[in-house]
């Protein structure tokens, strides 16, 4: 057993206390650190998802104890690849706020951001439901002190909404636990899907609530409408760098979705009978719209990116609850590129911010460095509306098509199409406000007040761009290889026996002598 | 018992959601303390309730209460607790730096007052 799956979690809990303990007054130690942190942690992501590429589940046993007692680790297709997707946005996102100095207005900036990633990555990859919720609070404790970073009121205030709201959901995440336990007896997820198929029609009341509130829980992180609200005033006031890196955060409850809604609740499974088509397409559908309607209706350019990630959210999930190979193929497909072009957004918005009085979307003086600053906007904003020739439109098409054979194909197109519509004028609208019609406002003549952001700013935002037109140009072999992914999710076989019957120390599981313990256990 | 349990989690988690629902930020905190409280104690009975049995094996025992629950509810205490710390001191910034503690979004004008502010 090699102990590479663990090093993604590991590298950067070790990390944190180190830049707090010996570099805390240091910031260019912490800067080096933390690059070079993020760069093993690219490096170590690739190994993994090499490994995972040929459909080998990777198993990593927690003090060597077996399966259903002890905690794994398990790195599959889906989960390496977000794993390297992670660590590839936090480099960007870290370069980012080296180069705005971002990291520098408040104290801990790196130290946060490693638990941050710790949090994420072991989300990703662990193989146990309440292991889950843990990480979802390693993430979540230190996205509080991320999302306050730099301190002010208005941004207090809406870090007080952010926590509230996540508090709620923890707790709604524990009564699902509790549950699922009182049902079935495990919370190791190889061990649910199992049990939770075992159970008899008549018995299926408590199961029911359960994967409804589980739903719910992941629906918050995944900022599905009705459960949408904490996101667009957290996103739009966190600091830049820290909501690029939350793109990646709303991906975790999308990812979670996939995973217990493949695995532990199969859709032709009875228990869950009605759940995604009934209850979560609908709701996508909303999502996607009021997305895109926030898009046009806002004030703010930093809202109009929240926004607009509430809409691609709601298309990620439009393309889940299909829950065929093909709709999760595109769901993941569509996941990158949100993520992306997310982060690129976000950034691109504290560019403008760096250059101008504030973010009001009315006529003012343009920006510092207008020309560059609004092609990136321009191509941001092409690829989040879903334009051609970029990763967006392939995106949408692939979910389009994926929605085909499905009963809903009417709404899902006059919605996507529609919305899409939408945005693309509400993109337009802001767009030419803030840097167009900016060239027709009298020039004071006077020197600017604002500085030029540093190179290093562009850098990090274009090289999101520059992956936002890899993943068009390489769509095809993406596409594929996600629809590998899509197929390993829906036999989940190979990964049940991986994780059940792997031996560990002190139990068999095939061994008489200890089926007595595993019947006590439960 | 089981009544007695039942009860105490379903008026914890009563009281904890009308107190979540309020407007300032005191008894928003008051009211999620509640739910945590009605959910560890949740946890705790999710593994079926016994009185006077031990959690490990021991000789001449035939009857044992369910160990992980405890160990869960541990963790669930922890992290409730320092979660509901950090909630109290965030919003204490706010409260300080506002001189207001609405959960919610308040309309306009005062928002950019308090922007200009900072």
């Amino acid at each position: 057993m090699t102990h590479w799956l663990i090093t993604p979690i590991v590298l950067p809990a070790l990390l944190a206390p180190f830049i707090v303990l010996a570099a805390r007054y240091h910031i260019g130690i912490q800067r080096s650190f933390s690059v070079a942190g993020v760069l093993a942690l690219i490096a170590i992501a690739l190994g993994l998802c090499i490994q995972a590429s040929d459909g080998t589940i990777l198993l990593y046993q927690l003090s060597d104890w077996a399966a259903p007692f002890g905690i794994v680790l398990v790195g599959d297709r889906l989960s390496t690849m977000m794993v390297l997707l992670t660590a590839v946005l936090a480099l960007f996102v870290l370069l980012y706020a080296i180069g705005s100095g971002w990291d520098n207005r408040g104290r801990h900036f790196h130290a946060l951001f490693q638990f941050q990633l710790m949090g994420i990555m072991g989300a990703f990859l662990t193989g146990d439901l309440f292991n889950l919720f843990v990480f979802f609070e390693v993430l979540l404790i230190a996205s509080y002190g991320l999302m306050i970073h730099g301190g002010g009121t208005p941004r207090l205030r809406a870090g007080v909404q952010y926590v509230l709201f996540n508090l709620i959901g923890s707790t709604l995440f524990l009564f699902a636990l509790a549950s699922i336990y009182a049902e079935t007896g495990t919370l190791n997820m190889a061990d649910l899907a199992n049990r939770v198929a075992m159970i008899g029609a008549a018995d299926t009341v408590g199961i029911r609530v359960a994967a409804v509130l589980l739903l719910l829980v992941f629906a918050i992180k995944a900022a599905v409408v009705p459960l949408h609200f904490w996101l667009p005033s957290s996103y739009a006031e966190a600091p830049a760098p820290v909501a690029a890196l939350f793109a990646i955060m709303t991906k975790v409850g999308a990812y979670a979705i996939i995973r217990v809604y493949t695995m532990i609740f199969p859709p032709d499974l009875s228990v869950t009978a009605g759940l995604h088509d009934v209850w979560l397409m609908p709701a996508a559908l909303i999502s996607v719209v009021v997305g895109m309607v926030g898009v046009l209706a806002t004030k703010k350019l930093d809202r109009l990116v929240a926004f607009a990630v509430i809409g691609s959210m709601g298309m990620v999930m439009v393309s889940i609850s299909l829950f065929t190979p093909e709709g999760i193929a595109a769901a993941l497909y569509y996941t990158i590129h949100s993520t992306l072009a997310a982060a690129a957004l976000f950034l691109i918005v504290d560019l403008v911010r760096t250059g101008r009085a504030n973010l009001d979307l009315t006529s003012q003086p343009p920006v510092v460095g207008n020309a560059l600053t609004a092609g990136m906007f321009f191509a941001g904003a092409i690829a989040m509306a879903g334009l051609p020739p970029l990763s967006g439109f392939l995106g949408k098409l692939l979910v389009l098509n994926a929605s085909y054979e499905s009963g809903l194909v009417i709404w899902i197109w006059a919605v996507v199409l529609g919305s899409s519509l939408i945005g693309i004028v509400g993109f337009v609208r802001a767009g030419s406000i803030v840097f167009w019609k900016a060239q027709g406002e009298a020039q004071t003549g006077a020197p600017s007040e604002f500085e030029r952001p540093a190179a290093l700013s562009y850098i990090a935002v274009g090289g999101l761009l520059s992956l936002l037109i890899a993943l068009s140009v390489f769509a095809g072999q993406v596409h594929g290889y996600t629809t590998t992914m899509a197929a390993q999710l829906f036999a989940p076989q190979p990964y049940m026996s991986k994780v059940l019957d792997t031996e560990g120390k002190l139990s068999k599981p095939v061994a008489d002598d200890h089926s007595s313990t595993q019947e006590e256990g439960h | 018992m089981e009544f007695l349990v039942a009860s105490a989690i379903g008026i914890l988690t009563a009281g904890g959601i009308y107190l979540t629902l309020r407007l300032r930020t005191f008894p928003v905190i008051m009211g999620i303390s509640l739910l945590t409280y009605a959910v560890n104690v949740f946890i705790f009975a999710s593994g079926r309730l016994t009185v006077g049995a031990p959690p490990i094996l021991s000789d001449g025992v035939t009857t044992y209460t369910d160990p992980l629950p405890q160990a869960l509810v541990l963790t669930a205490i922890v992290i409730s607790f320092g979660m509901t710390a950090v909630v109290v001191m965030i919003g204490l910034g706010a409260f300080l730096g506002s001189d207001d503690d609405h959960v919610d979004d308040q309309p306009e004008a005062s928002n950019s007052k308090a922007e200009g502010q900072s």
